[in-house]
């Protein structure tokens, strides 16, 4: 396994009665009553501060991505972060993932096949290239881009990126949203023919299909931790990968869990019970209607989502929840050491996941809190973990350079 | 009741198969219907008394034909596919009535090629844009159940229950799916250029407009009037943005003697 370290960037000190006296932490929080610039520069640095650190602790690889106009996670340029990473971590093992910048936000898209070749240059060839449909309030609400003509926007997006990597020739791009006359670009990635592509979603079946007929990784981005995605992956994700040919390979499958290591299970309650209910409460305070403006999804995944609405439910019912009930439901991995590997031990098998990510920073965790659990994480939990995957299978979807040896039939 | 018959049309380069309906007898009259998708109203059954009126359902809300709406890339498209509809209804020149989406997309038409379109009357219709009075965006109203609010003069009255009431989820699909194939044509704002060329609209012209209209002010009414020659408004008391379905019988009297002077 594979094991990656995320991060949102959160505004981590919103009053305590946020979700009541406002509508909304997305599209609509206003930043001067909310936030201060000098304050938020803080949060910036604290970031970084805190990737590194997971880097130098020995995290496979460090992941930010995009949002606009919210204080959920306000890195509206993954790629500025992933820019000071990639420098930052000279010499380290760690793969620079962008999961990353919004391939339809971006015009014209070969900006980011330009500025994820710079960050291939600058790592050294580390970089793993997300190619994010984005979200709804993200793009509709805040970047005015028709939610109807997101998907076909970003899969005219994902085959320019790649022919502007792969392509030996000057060509001229006619799609439909862009146009270019002559595409050659400056720079070129290291990793050759490009590097590993990461799709991430949230579990729609037209985004597992997209990403097992191309050949991606297919990222889990789920907040409701692995037991509620469970049926989704073994019966949808892994069904979808076979009828299209595909092998059985975990790397194919990443996902993102909240994690928190602390001495004890009692101890992790205490350090980290405010912050998972921030997380939740404040962080995910948001319209159920903004997550899927009419158009966002295809006819069918709209109507089943009416017509099933269990993603629904479960977002509805958040504020309702508490530390303990996060914790039995799945949603977060906190406790021991021992309880953590366990709960991450049977995550990866019920899921059949090799690139697993973890949330460190959750919420209004401060800066020295992220750092122990950081640190804890990477000491007692992360090598017991590792070698799951590792006799079998080879993540195809790494960069060639920071991969580990597969040992077949070395015994256990 | 009248009789309202289902017609297909196989139109742009047969890759749409839309659904029409058409009911009546007497000279021929276009509802266009807005975001919400097309129903058989009151208000209709009336017109048909007097005309044949065909009532086309947008690209991809025709039941079953969800992708349709991928055949149409933006507003000219569209202008030019309704031509089209036109074309196979066997339409040359004709009356059209468009409620507010459906009233922009008349009024495109009207504007584009002034012989097709002999009268224009239009419900309260999208397509202008002022900064001092925005249109709030109707396909983010949040929590979506408040949206009755904008659309009518009585939120908690009879036709809020009846329309608003106990929607079941299929109807929640259709007119979200709806909302989506319209606002392809006008997200996130609903200005695309109309301003440029509405002094082309050649038809005789009614603005009919709820009075207290909370979607898309009654300042809007002045707005088109001042652009189209001759254009003449009629505000309806007690109605907000679906006059129609409110005062069935006033606002279909009024388009009768429009379409009969």
């Amino acid at each position: 396994m594979y094991i990656s370290t995320f991060h949102l960037m959160p505004h981590r000190e919103l009053p305590d009665d946020f979700e009541k006296r406002y509508q909304s932490v997305w599209v609509t929080p206003p930043f001067h009553e909310l936030a201060d610039a000098k304050r938020v520069g803080q949060y910036y640095n604290w970031t970084l501060d805190e990737l590194i650190a997971a880097a130098k602790a020995g995290s496979d690889g460090v992941c930010t991505n995009e949002h606009h106009q919210n204080a959920y996670g306000f890195m509206p340029s993954p790629n500025m972060m992933g820019s000071v990473l990639a420098r930052a971590t000279q010499g380290l093992n760690c793969a620079i993932v962008q999961m990353g910048a919004t391939l339809p936000a971006t015009q014209p898209p070969i900006r980011i096949a330009e500025e994820y070749a710079m960050l291939d240059s600058i790592s050294g060839g580390r970089l793993v290239a997300g190619m994010p449909l984005g979200t709804s309030q993200d793009l509709n609400l805040c970047y005015g881009i028709s939610p109807i003509e997101q998907r076909e926007r970003y899969r005219e997006a994902h085959d320019l990126i790649i022919k502007a990597w792969t392509s030996r020739e000057i060509f001229a791009w006619n799609g439909k949203y862009t146009q270019l006359p002559m595409v050659n670009l400056w720079p070129r990635p290291i990793q050759q023919p490009h590097p590993p592509i990461w799709v991430p979603g949230a579990g729609s079946t037209s985004t597992f299909a997209y990403a097992a007929e191309r050949d991606h990784c297919y990222c889990f981005l789920s907040y409701f931790g692995f037991k509620s995605a469970s049926y989704s992956v073994r019966e949808k994700y892994w069904k979808v990968v076979e009828e299209k040919g595909r092998d059985q390979n975990p790397y194919r499958l990443g996902f993102l869990q909240l994690v928190g290591v602390s001495e004890t299970d009692a101890q992790a309650e205490k350090d980290y019970a405010k912050h998972v209910e921030y997380f939740y409460h404040k962080m995910l305070h948001l319209p159920a209607e903004w997550l899927g403006v009419p158009g966002y999804q295809d006819y069918q995944s709209m109507a089943n989502s009416f017509r099933n609405p269990m993603i629904a439910n479960a977002f509805m019912s958040l504020k309702e929840k508490r530390y303990k009930d996060f914790l039995n439901d799945g949603y977060v991995a906190c406790g021991s050491p021992a309880t953590v590997r366990d709960q991450l031990k049977d995550l990866s098998e019920s899921l059949r996941v090799g690139n697993l990510m973890v949330l460190l920073q959750i919420g209004s965790m401060p800066h020295e809190l992220a750092l122990k659990n950081i640190e804890l994480f990477f000491r007692e939990v992360a090598p017991a973990l590792r070698p799951i995957w590792d006799e079998e299978w080879e993540n195809h979807w790494w960069p060639a350079g920071l991969r580990r040896k597969v040992h077949r039939g070395a015994t256990a | 009741m009248t009789t309202v018959t289902d017609r297909r049309v196989a139109v742009w380069q047969k890759k749409i198969n839309v659904n029409v309906k058409v009911a009546g007898s007497g000279p021929p009259v276009v509802f266009l219907h807005g975001a919400g998708g097309l129903e058989w109203t009151e208000f209709l059954d009336t017109l048909a008394t007097r005309h044949t009126v065909y009532a086309p359902e947008h690209p991809g809300t025709t039941a079953g034909d969800p992708d349709a709406i991928a055949n149409l890339d933006n507003l000219w498209d569209l202008v030019l596919y309704y031509y089209e509809v036109l074309d196979a209804l066997g339409l040359r020149s004709v009356p059209i009535i468009g409620h507010s989406f459906g009233g922009m997309v008349a009024a495109e038409l009207a504007a584009s090629n002034p012989e097709r379109v002999s009268k224009l009357a239009m419900i309260c219709p999208i397509g202008l844009w002022r900064d001092d009075t925005p249109i709030p965006n109707w396909m983010i109203v949040t929590p979506a159940s408040d949206i009755v609010k904008l659309l009518l003069y009585e939120p908690d009255g009879p036709i809020a229950k009846q329309m608003f009431g106990e929607r079941n989820t299929e109807t929640v699909i259709k007119t979200v799916w709806s909302m989506a194939c319209t606002g392809k044509f006008v997200w996130p704002i609903p200005d695309k250029g109309l301003k440029k060329r509405i002094h082309r609209i050649q038809a005789p012209t009614l603005l009919l407009w709820g009075k207290q209209d909370k979607l898309v002010s009654p300042v809007y009414a002045q707005e088109f009037a001042s652009r189209i020659s001759g254009a003449k408004i009629e505000f309806i008391d007690k109605a907000g943005h679906l006059p129609f379905v409110e005062h069935p019988a006033r606002v279909a009297g009024l388009v009768e003697d429009f379409l009969l002077a």
